[in-house]
């Protein structure tokens, strides 16, 4: 059924036909109304799940680790500093192999402080173990949580999910949203069944110690498990859309890049406006292109490297950056060029932090400054 | 490899730590016991056990060595002997 909603309520609608049994977050801006509307149906009869409220972020990941423990399907949600609060645990729910799902709406970090949209809080826990989805609309934000389940649980991946949605301008935008039937959901994604589970009838230790005679090899398991989600991702996408009738998730989406000499990587709701400049620059006779990383964690290399193979100049816009270094995504794709042996010229550009406006002129600019110096961070838009 | 991160209780009973004594075990002389329990309390491996006086033992499979028990034993009935003297028990 379409419905005119926030991409805060194609989430929540998402979340409550995937039944979870236990949702636990606490409040935060500018995640709040997800919770809010999880709350609300469950409050209502509507949703048959516990809520429980808790007494802070780092408690919500504590919870919904222990419930996933105990073999239910669960769901949390968190922004900026909630998120930071939260990453001893997330650290813990991918170690412990816990397929949780959890949507991060997007915003910065303090200080100073500051409500708005960027994406260094997600990108401040890249290195948690987690795998990262980013959505580029209300529709996708919905879609990327069936599909976050599906590939979370499935046996041979056992791997934590986050998609991630920009502050505002996904999680309070409205848009038409295709909210599928319960039925329809439920022929997508199977009842949550794990091997293993907490239960005082039959004990079980789950998160031992490992000294350093298995530690190494349990994180190789763990990277191996993400490494082996590159090939699950796409075809969990490839069966969403013979069910849904729609294309949403996957690796990559590439954007007029088939005779690209310029092109751009971003991710999430910023390649909306680089689409609509590469409309315009192409009626201008500039051969420009996108690549939208849709899967961040794990890395995907060699789509990567495909999908821009005959590129000359790549910019890569991170509305994050690793102070000091470059913006995550810029360095992560470099790498990629180097091992897929690319010929691209590949500049970074770090844009839009603590919610600073990305236009279409922004985007003019920074295919611009493509041809212009060498960059591996040059700030847009930056104040003299 | 794959490793199974979980695990199901009591697996600690498989490290059969009294192989990490280094020279000394615990002999109880079962003299002058007075059952107080001290000994039984103190182990911090949980493997003393007795109720009568003169009736307390520990389990040398798992004993490593600490000598707290000697130490703690108010009647010195508790000896570190050298692990080459005489046979365990």
């Amino acid at each position: 059924m379409k419905d005119f909603i926030e991409g805060s309520d194609a989430v929540a609608r998402a979340v409550a036909l995937c039944r979870p049994g236990v949702i636990s977050a606490y409040p935060i801006t500018p995640q709040t109304h997800i919770v809010e509307f999880l709350a609300s149906m469950v409050a209502d009869g509507k949703l048959k799940s516990q809520f429980i409220n808790v007494e802070s972020e780092h408690s919500a990941a504590s919870l919904v680790l222990g419930a996933s423990a105990a073999g239910e399907r669960v769901f949390s949600a968190s922004s900026s500093q909630g998120l930071i609060l939260m990453s001893e645990v997330l650290f813990n729910i991918a170690g412990m192999r816990m397929p949780v799902v959890l949507a991060c709406v997007n915003r910065a970090l303090s200080a100073p402080i500051n409500i708005w949209n960027d994406q260094q809080d997600s990108m401040a826990v890249r290195d948690s173990g987690w795998i990262q989805l980013y959505a580029e609309t209300g529709q996708e934000c919905g879609d990327l949580i069936f599909q976050a389940y599906r590939l979370a649980e499935s046996p041979e991946v056992r791997v934590p999910v986050m998609v991630c949605l920009d502050g505002y301008l996904l999680s309070h935008g409205l848009e038409v949203v295709d909210v599928p039937e319960a039925a329809e959901v439920d022929k997508f994604l199977p009842p949550y069944r794990p091997a293993e589970k907490l239960d005082p009838a039959a004990p079980m230790t789950f998160g031992p110690l490992a000294g350093p005679d298995y530690y190494l090899e349990i994180r190789h398991d763990l990277h191996a498990a993400m490494r082996g989600a590159l090939k699950l991702i796409p075809s969990i996408a490839a069966d969403f859309s013979r069910q849904f009738g729609r294309n949403s998730g996957g690796l990559i989406e590439g954007y007029r890049l088939e005779d690209a000499e310029l092109a751009i990587v971003a991710a999430g709701s910023v390649c909306g406006t680089i689409k609509e400049a590469i409309d315009a620059l192409r009626q201008e006779g500039v051969k420009a292109g996108l690549l939208r990383l849709i899967t961040y964690r794990p890395f995907p290399e060699e789509a990567v490297s495909a999908a821009l193979a005959g590129v000359g100049r790549v910019a890569v816009l991170d509305k994050a950056i690793s102070l000091g270094a470059t913006g995550p995504i810029y360095a992560d794709l470099a790498t990629a060029l180097v091992h897929g042996k690319n010929q691209a010229r590949v500049n970074g550009y770090i844009a839009g932090l603590g919610g600073r406006d990305i236009t279409i002129e922004t985007i003019r600019e920074i295919f611009t400054r493509l041809s212009g110096e060498e960059v591996s961070a040059g700030f847009v838009g930056l104040k003299g | 490899m794959s490793i199974n991160i979980n695990s199901r209780p009591g697996s600690a009973r498989n490290n059969r730590t009294g192989s990490w004594r280094v020279d000394r075990r615990p002999k109880f002389l079962r003299q002058n016991c007075i059952a107080c329990r001290l000994c039984l309390l103190i182990c911090p491996e949980g493997i003393i056990t007795g109720k009568a006086k003169n009736s307390f033992e520990t389990d040398y499979v798992y004993c490593k060595g600490c000598g707290l028990c000697a130490a703690v034993c108010p009647k010195k009935d508790i000896e570190m002997i050298p692990e080459d003297t005489e046979t365990e028990g």
